[in-house]
């Protein structure tokens, strides 16, 4: 973990005021629970190199941001703050396709430190869908002063992916956050996602239906959530399904930047 | 080998998904939700800091199911005590010297001979319009805002939401539809925006078309000082304000238990569906930042809700001075047309003046009882009322106003239609004329419908 980096040490030279975020070497996906400091992590990746628009055919804000560090283009997108990714809500919608679709090369999930619980359902949700996964465990300092003290280390070991505590805020935590980013894209740290342990009936029926999806789209990182979903009646991956668009998934990033 | 078709796995999957029941989803994150405590319990260690632990003892007592209604509202019955008690004595100063004002304006102006009507349009119209709404506003906007914007600072907001969450759903309609109403509180049009929160377009719908049955910043001073001239004065000295606040939280109540009637009759109805789910946060405590406080309440609300009422009064007023001095047929036109109105208004508990001023006043609530009294007093200006007594006077001896009077016209105050802003605020939030019509027609015959009612039963049981 660096420290004392401030967000204006951390923050790159002012650019142009609405960068090409397309021409990138790495996207990142920055999901997280409404108030954990998400745009804080966002803002002091990114500075003013972001522009924002609607996600298509959504009325829903989409801000998105170039980080430059090591000689490295990082595209970060912001999505909308969720408690969950069921797709309950247009929020939720929009967070699980980009998570899901969109491909990221990883995904950071931002989360609040005083209130890991309900946090976590989230990280959870989103280990589902994806392997590539970096806990932002925020609001260290909060934390701290309400007397919470989060045993990362093991957190990372329960959730098999790293889990890097941050000060936002203050810029604390982003350099290792973003060095620990890099190591999981280029394969220096491997993760071991935790999935939630199933049994009886439901097991049987993924045990029926993952071969078959994994043998349609051979290499599909997630055909396990596939399953769920399908099972859950999902409308979204139901459909994805039948018009071959999960094909797409089985290689990450290879669209999202050019 | 060939690989299996998706739709093969699809119905595959759709057999499996009957097999294994419907609450699929419910069971898949219960596991969910009980995997991430058992992580969050084994990887988070707390030591006695200060603040979670109070807010989480404060949440238990004001959130309870037990508990969390009845200190609502005996808080807000706090606040609108506070209000009742400390609003009398200012609105009298402050009636007492803007009506010597008054009074000296028009001696000047006759003094420098201008003509008597520039004198009544300039004096008694508009400034006497005027001067109602800041003696009879200003006092209680100034105590109740800060207090409301105290508790908003305190984080107890969402608390309220909470609590009244149980009762949208068992309406049909969405749990953020609280937050809405709540804002409505303060404005209506405020509050219809406030429901774009809501992503389900058949909640945001109920959620707008139900936000004016609770009574915002115009329509409170009404409200208290109905209740401090009538339901106070109809109980022990000792108990007046005490009363006068009870009445008005027993609106408010009313407005709300009307507010989830009418969603749950939309949900029901015309807006048929299930209540989506989501979650709330509790958000920490605060201490309430007294800079920001004052400043809010008193430049963001109260100056604001005066600014508009005094511009919204000036041409009021104006228009029930030329009604009252233009005469027909030997009576003016105030006469004729609150005769006119009369009927109507007397079914319902009120009288014709009462209706007059509600058309009149549909671009800004705030003004209905200055309007009032200006048709009451009139052109000619024979009654001069400067102060809180003389008032209660005119209405009681004068036009025989009774407690059945001041109840009729709280419950139309809180019913009836939204002002013009928030009818256009709904049509431009809706984008549906038909929805907009909905909107503005809906609560007024609804107030009419209750008006009536109580009015007829009064009368049976009084006599």
């Amino acid at each position: 973990m660096a420290e004392g980096r401030t967000s204006e040490e951390l923050r790159p030279w002012l650019g142009s005021l609405d960068p090409d975020t397309t021409a990138c070497d790495y996207a990142i996906a920055l999901a997280g629970n409404p108030n954990t400091g998400k745009s804080t992590v966002f803002n002091a990746l990114t500075g003013l190199r972001q522009h924002t628009g609607n996600w298509p055919g959504k009325t829903v804000t989409r801000a998105e941001g170039l980080h430059l560090r090591d000689g490295l283009r990082f595209r970060i997108v912001d999505l909308p703050g969720t408690y969950s990714l069921l797709s309950a809500s247009v929020d939720e919608e929009i967070a699980r396709d980009f998570i899901l679709f969109g491909r990221p090369h990883a995904t950071v999930v931002v989360v609040d430190a005083t209130s890991l619980e309900r946090n976590l359902n989230l990280v959870m949700q989103v280990l589902e869908i994806t392997d590539r996964v970096v806990v932002c465990l925020n609001l260290m300092d909060e934390a701290e002063r309400k007397g919470i003290a989060v045993d990362h280390a093991g957190l990372a070991e329960d959730l098999g992916v790293p889990v890097v505590p941050t000060v936002a805020r203050y810029g604390r935590g982003l350099e290792a956050l973003m060095s620990t980013v890099t190591d999981v894209i280029e394969g220096r740290i491997a993760t071991r996602p935790r999935r939630l342990r199933v049994t009886g009936e439901l097991q049987n029926a993924l045990d029926e239906l993952v071969p078959m999806i994994e043998e349609l789209h051979p290499g599909l990182p997630n055909a396990r959530w596939i399953a769920l979903r399908l099972l859950d009646g999902d409308y979204a991956v139901r459909q994805a399904l039948l018009t071959g668009e999960l094909n797409r998934l089985v290689e990450p990033g290879e669209e999202i930047c050019s | 080998m060939r690989p299996p078709a998706p739709d093969r796995i699809i119905s595959r999957a759709d057999l499996l998904q009957r097999r294994l029941g419907a609450d699929l989803r419910d069971r898949l994150v219960a596991a969910i939700y009980r995997d991430a405590a058992g992580l969050a319990e084994g990887r988070v260690s707390r030591q006695g800091g200060r603040g979670a632990g109070f807010d989480r003892a404060l949440d238990r007592i004001v959130t309870s199911r037990l508990w969390g209604l009845p200190i609502m509202f005996v808080g807000l019955a706090v606040v609108f005590w506070v209000t009742v008690a400390g609003a009398n004595y200012p609105s009298q100063l402050l009636a007492a010297g803007l009506f010597w004002i008054e009074e000296q304006g028009a001696r000047l102006f006759t003094a420098l001979g201008l003509p008597w009507w520039i004198t009544g349009f300039v004096w008694h119209g508009t400034y006497k319009g005027l001067a109602w709404v800041v003696s009879v506003m200003l006092p209680p906007m100034a105590i109740f805002f800060p207090l409301f914007t105290f508790f908003e600072d305190l984080g107890y907001l969402p608390r309220v939401a909470f609590n009244l969450d149980r009762f949208f759903a068992a309406a049909g309609a969405h749990g953020k539809q609280a937050l809405s109403m709540s804002m409505g509180f303060g404005c209506n049009a405020a509050g219809v925006i406030a429901t774009r929160i809501i992503d389900s377009p058949r909640e945001r719908l109920i959620a707008i078309l139900t936000n004016n049955f609770v009574p915002c910043n115009g329509r409170f001073p009404t409200l208290i000082m109905i209740a401090t001239l009538f339901v106070g004065a109809s109980v022990p000295a000792a108990l007046a304000s005490a009363a006068a606040a009870g009445a008005v939280v027993g609106v408010v109540i009313l407005g709300i238990v009307t507010t989830l009637l009418v969603s749950a009759f939309l949900s029901k109805t015309v807006l048929k569906g299930e209540p989506s789910s989501f979650t709330l946060e509790l958000p920490p405590y605060r201490r309430p930042n007294f800079g920001h406080i004052l400043y809010t309440s008193m430049i963001d609300r109260t100056l604001f809700v005066l600014w508009r009422a005094i511009y919204m009064a000036a041409p009021a007023g104006a228009v029930i001075w030329t009604l009252s001095a233009i005469t027909v047929g030997g009576e003016s036109l105030t006469v004729v047309l609150s005769n006119f109105l009369d009927p109507l208004g007397r079914a319902i508990g009120l009288d014709g003046v009462i209706i007059l001023a509600y058309i009149i006043a549909i671009p800004a609530n705030e003004i209905v009882i200055p309007t009032i009294l200006m048709a009451y007093t009139g052109a000619s200006q024979m009654i001069e009322i400067t102060s809180m007594a003389e008032l209660y006077t005119l209405l009681v001896q004068g036009q025989g106003w009774t407690l059945l009077t001041a109840v009729s016209l709280m419950l139309f105050s809180l019913l009836h239609n939204p002002c013009s802003t928030t009818i256009l605020t709904i049509w431009k939030e809706t984008g549906n004329r038909k929805w907009t019509t909905v909107g503005a027609l809906m609560p007024l015959v609804i107030a009419f419908a209750v008006c009536f009612v109580v009015a007829t039963l009064w009368r049976l049981v009084a006599g």
